[in-house]
């Protein structure tokens, strides 16, 4: 869902504020789309569906039931399968939610950001605090046990206090899953340009360290697993649509904007393609009219660009890169034939970053906080 | 540097393409037009002489002016020539030299031939504007209206004094608003002596008063002392290489004659040439029967290189050996910096480059070397600061080549006290170049450094300022002068190495602009040196030790030491960086591990642009040195490495 009402100080998302939304023609275009790609994907069966974008709370329940069905009728899907709407508190009351559960709807993601007025502020949100909880209440009511919410932290002038103040906040209110993310200031965005231009102080690395390594330790101790580097879900709530994502499995991407990992059987390819449907909706509109879909680009990977990317999303889940899931990319050479070799992994497992062992390759707990500085050796081994 | 003026001058003779209309080479069809008799100018009617001056005093703007009232140039010229400028002598102001040129011009009724030999106008070649000077009786001393005695005017004057030259006191840019040639006159007569009556106040610019300069040259500089019968005696004042003729040498005879066929003896190689083609400047090549005792002119006699063809070499016809002039000796450099390409793959494109350039200046000495962390490259000796930053700038501007240029160190010496190490060398004094070299104090009884004799002229009000930043120097005050009522001249003692890297942009930046230096080699002193490593880890990065004067260790350790904090990245594990002596540790930095590094926002982007960001650092980790299990990106060795330049 590409259209926002208000776009936030953090966000460098691909979503446009517009007066009026002709809701009824970029429905069309999504169940359009959604029906093209499926075909090309040759698409058997769907495992699980996410709404994501401006957020498509904004949209209305009918336009979400409109592309489960396009969905449905182009393939199987199972009645358990997850659907996941991002919403935000702002745009989200009890009927309201009925209405997406209705939809066909059956998880909720809820953008809460922080339990904090000032906070939210600062972040450009639309609601407080006080709706935020309210929010949450009529989100578990209706999908009790499937409601996540989102967190940020590492904002401007925040304390590691503040931080561990809203966590507990959070950890009063929240259901089975929370999505932590340190905020990103992203070139463009209002924040950004304040921090440049010194009127908000920028967080100190170490800081940042600190409030990671509050999160993960508060959240374990409540009982959750930190099942990827920003996730954390217990009883089992993890999310299958993002698992699926951090597993390399295929997807296909719909809307303006949207990326996808999928081989176009339905138009001859036979390899896995990195695809990116035209961001302006406008032009994208016009596009699914002419031609059924948007995309703008497609790249092919290659096979090594596919190990890549299964290395880089594998090793942010606490599972990490199974030699099962390893077998099915690369058949031809085992993941112990590749990292098992003295070289650069072995040296980050004496160092107690990286683990590879019965069940696959996996970062450490200490690693997990520092993998970007991994994936650079790992990726210099792969290539050779 | 902008110390100076003319610098460029002595290496800046480039392809035709570059030159000013007057300067290019003349088409071949004008050659063949009759040869000039030059026996018709005796000894008598010969005057050579220079023209010296600061930095936009107006020395080229003089010598176009005088070209021009002899018809050696034609008047419409003129405004073309601030075109046709060398991109690297328009930002610095210095003008391509008019090379030297045969002025013919009649006075009272006597047919002279007057010879304006150009020197390069930096103490960096002071060597070879002695050598110039030495061919000529008398100079003109440009000074300008308005910014009256500068650093460059005093070592000037001093070089034209010691040489016994007649010396023709010139205020210029009288045309300007405020010009004020009185106090320059009297700036002239306290600082060198000249009574205030003898300066020709001039507008170089406008003509105005320029016809009386040339008629003092003739009354004031003598003829030269020499004999048309005597054997052939030929200096070498400068060289340059023509691709397709060789090296073209320009001479002053100081007596007997040349000619074509002429068999020629090289006093300084013992080579022996035929002479192929003898002329005179015009300041194109312009070619006579014979060339005479007295007379200036050029030679070409099938020289391959310019180093065969060096400044201040005496030249003789075979067999008939005569007395050296004396003074000679070979370009000496004082000024060291590693050149690496920024690119590896560009090391052949810079080599040849670097070939083409050296080939018209032979004073830069060039020598292969290599760096772990930079590749290959050469170590350049230069015979100062300007020099290096000219030869720089060319190399950027004129062969598009971007370099890394390391910081500049200086040739120290060692008296070695160790007799093993005193057989290894074959002698007890060596030069050092490379810390790597350093003896250590147990061997040597005596390390030196390099001195240089700085001159600083500036309006009183900064004294304070600059007394602070040489005694910071560790420079020895020599002079102090007031050269009139508010401006100050000041002599100081440097060690070379303390004015290579920054002095000058800083004696600038805290005169407004208005100081003034220059300096001269003033020979070497004893130095308490030592060598300072830096260790990663306790690891020595070889290509980061130094030579540096105890009493700076602290401050230079300390300062190495931060910046390489900030130029290497965090890593997985904490990293001391420190600055060592020996075994003693002088400064420390510690570079903290990575607690957190991982993007804690990924699901709804695409991987897409993560990946590429990680493929680069990958790419980016091969390329990285290795200390101990620190990864050094090359980068960063640059950063500390590289001269500041703009500080």
């Amino acid at each position: 869902w590409p259209y926002c009402r208000k776009r936030c100080s953090y966000c460098n998302f691909n979503t446009y504020v517009v007066p009026a939304v002709d809701e009824a023609a970029v429905g069309a275009c999504l169940v359009r789309e959604a029906r093209t790609l499926l075909h090309l994907g040759q698409v058997q069966s769907v495992t699980s569906v996410f709404f994501g974008g401006g957020p498509p709370s904004l949209a209305s329940p009918g336009s979400v039931a409109a592309v489960l069905e396009a969905v449905a009728g182009a393939a199987h899907l199972p009645a358990g399968a997850e659907v996941t709407l991002e919403a935000n508190p702002s745009s989200t009351d009890t009927p309201r939610l009925a209405g997406f559960r209705a939809a066909g709807v059956n998880r909720l993601s809820l953008g809460v950001q922080s339990l904090d007025d000032a906070e939210l502020r600062l972040l450009g949100r639309e609601h407080t605090a006080a709706e935020a909880r309210r929010a949450v209440e009529a989100a578990r009511g209706l999908f009790p046990g499937r409601t996540s919410i989102d967190l940020l932290f590492g904002l401007p002038g925040q304390s590691r206090d503040a931080w561990a103040q809203g966590l507990e906040a959070a950890l009063g209110l929240c259901d089975d899953h929370i999505s932590l993310y340190q905020l990103t200031l992203e070139r463009g965005t209002a924040l950004a340009a304040q921090v440049r231009g010194g009127t908000l102080p920028s967080p100190p690395q170490d800081l940042l360290a600190d409030m990671y390594h509050t999160a993960r330790t508060v959240l374990v101790a409540a009982g959750f697993r930190h099942y990827e580097v920003s996730n954390f879900a217990r009883k089992g709530a993890l999310s299958i649509h993002n698992l699926s994502y951090w597993r390399a499995d295929q997807y296909i991407g719909v809307g303006p904007g949207a990326h996808g990992r999928f081989v176009p059987w339905g138009e001859g390819g036979r390899r896995r393609e990195a695809r990116v449907q035209t961001p302006e909706p406008v032009a994208w509109m016009r596009e699914v009219q002419s031609q059924g879909h948007g995309t703008r680009s497609r790249v092919v990977l290659s096979p090594l660009e596919q190990l890549e990317e299964l290395l880089t999303l594998g090793l942010r889940t606490d599972e990490g890169i199974t030699h099962e899931r390893w077998g099915h990319f690369c058949p031809q050479l085992s993941l112990r034939a590749v990292f098992g070799a003295p070289g650069e992994a072995q040296a980050l497992q004496e160092q107690g970053w990286l683990l590879l062992d019965g069940s696959g390759l996996r970062c450490t707990w200490a690693g997990l906080a520092v993998l970007d500085s991994l994936l650079p050796d790992l990726l210099c081994q792969l290539q050779r | 540097m902008a110390v100076a003026g003319r610098t460029a001058a002595r290496w800046a003779r480039l392809p035709p393409l570059w030159l000013p209309p007057w300067l290019s080479p003349r088409p071949y069809s004008s050659r063949a037009k009759e040869k000039k008799d030059m026996s018709v100018y005796p000894v008598e009617s010969i005057r050579n002489f220079s023209i010296i001056a600061h930095v936009d005093h107006g020395k080229s703007t003089l010598a176009d002016r005088l070209l021009e009232i002899t018809g050696t140039i034609s008047k419409t010229d003129r405004n073309k020539q601030v075109l046709d400028k060398l991109q690297v002598e328009r930002e610095r102001g210095i003008t391509v030299k008019a090379q030297s040129a045969s002025l013919f011009y009649n006075h009272e009724g006597i047919n002279y031939l007057l010879n304006l030999i150009d020197t390069p106008g930096h103490v960096d070649f002071s060597y070879e504007v002695s050598r110039s000077l030495s061919a000529c009786q008398g100079v003109i001393l440009v000074v300008d209206a308005n910014e009256g005695i500068q650093a460059q005017t005093v070592a000037n004057f001093y070089l034209a004094f010691e040489a016994q030259l007649s010396i023709i006191p010139v205020i210029n840019k009288i045309d300007l608003k405020n010009a004020d040639p009185e106090r320059v006159e009297k700036q002239i007569e306290k600082l060198f002596d000249i009574p205030t009556d003898e300066c020709i106040r001039i507008s170089a610019k406008q003509g105005t008063n320029v016809e009386k300069v040339l008629q003092k040259v003739i009354e004031k500089i003598p003829p030269p002392q020499c004999n048309t019968a005597d054997p052939l005696k030929a200096l070498v004042f400068d060289s340059t290489f023509d691709h397709y003729r060789g090296v073209i040498a320009n001479v002053a005879l100081f007596g007997g004659e040349i000619a074509k066929g002429n068999k020629i003896v090289s006093a300084h190689t013992k080579k022996r040439y035929e002479v192929n083609e003898v002329g005179i400047l015009t300041p194109n090549e312009q070619p006579t029967h014979k060339l005479y005792a007295g007379q200036v002119g050029y030679l070409v006699a099938g020289m391959k290189e310019v180093t065969e063809a060096q400044i201040g070499d005496t030249l003789f016809l075979y067999k008939q050996p005569v007395e050296p002039l004396p003074g000679f000796k070979s370009a000496k450099p004082m000024v060291f910096a590693g050149m690496y390409p920024v690119d590896q793959t560009e090391y052949n494109n810079l080599k040849s480059a670097l070939e083409r350039l050296t080939l018209n200046d032979s004073s830069v000495t060039v020598h292969r070397d290599s760096s772990l962390a930079l590749g290959a490259g050469w170590r350049l000796g230069f015979l100062g600061l300007l020099h290096m930053e000219v030869f720089n700038q060319r190399l950027e501007q004129e062969y598009n080549m971007s370099v890394i240029l390391t910081a500049p160190t200086v040739p120290y010496k060692a008296v070695l006290s160790s007799p093993k190490l005193i057989k290894e060398h074959g002698k007890d004094e060596i030069t050092i170049i490379n810390p790597a070299q350093f003896p250590d104090k147990f061997s040597v009884s005596e390390y030196l450094e390099p001195t240089v004799l700085g001159t600083i002229v500036t309006p009183h009000e900064y004294i304070g300022k600059i007394i602070a930043l040489c005694q910071d120097r560790r420079a020895v005050q020599k002079d102090m002068l007031y050269i009139d009522e508010n401006r100050v001249m000041l002599k100081y003692l440097f060690p070379l190495n303390e004015i290579v890297l920054d002095f000058y942009d800083a004696l600038k930046s805290l005169s407004s602009g208005y100081a003034s230096f220059d300096y001269e080699d003033a020979g070497y002193q004893a130095a308490d040196l030592i060598k300072m490593d830096i260790l990663l880890n306790g690891n020595p990065v070889e290509e980061l030790s130094s030579i540096i004067h105890h009493d700076k260790a602290y401050a230079t350790g300390k300062l190495l030491c931060e910046r390489l904090k900030e130029a290497i990245p965090r890593q997985l594990f904490e990293i001391a960086i420190q600055a060592a002596i020996g075994k003693k540790i002088i400064a420390r930095e510690t570079l903290k591990a990575y607690r957190k590094n991982v993007v804690a926002k990924c699901y709804g982007g695409d991987i897409t642009r993560k990946m590429k960001l990680l493929k680069r650092q990958a790419e980016s980790k091969k390329l990285m040195r290795k200390i101990g299990n620190v990864d050094v990106p090359r980068d960063a060795f640059i950063r500390v490495l590289k001269r500041e330049t703009d500080k």
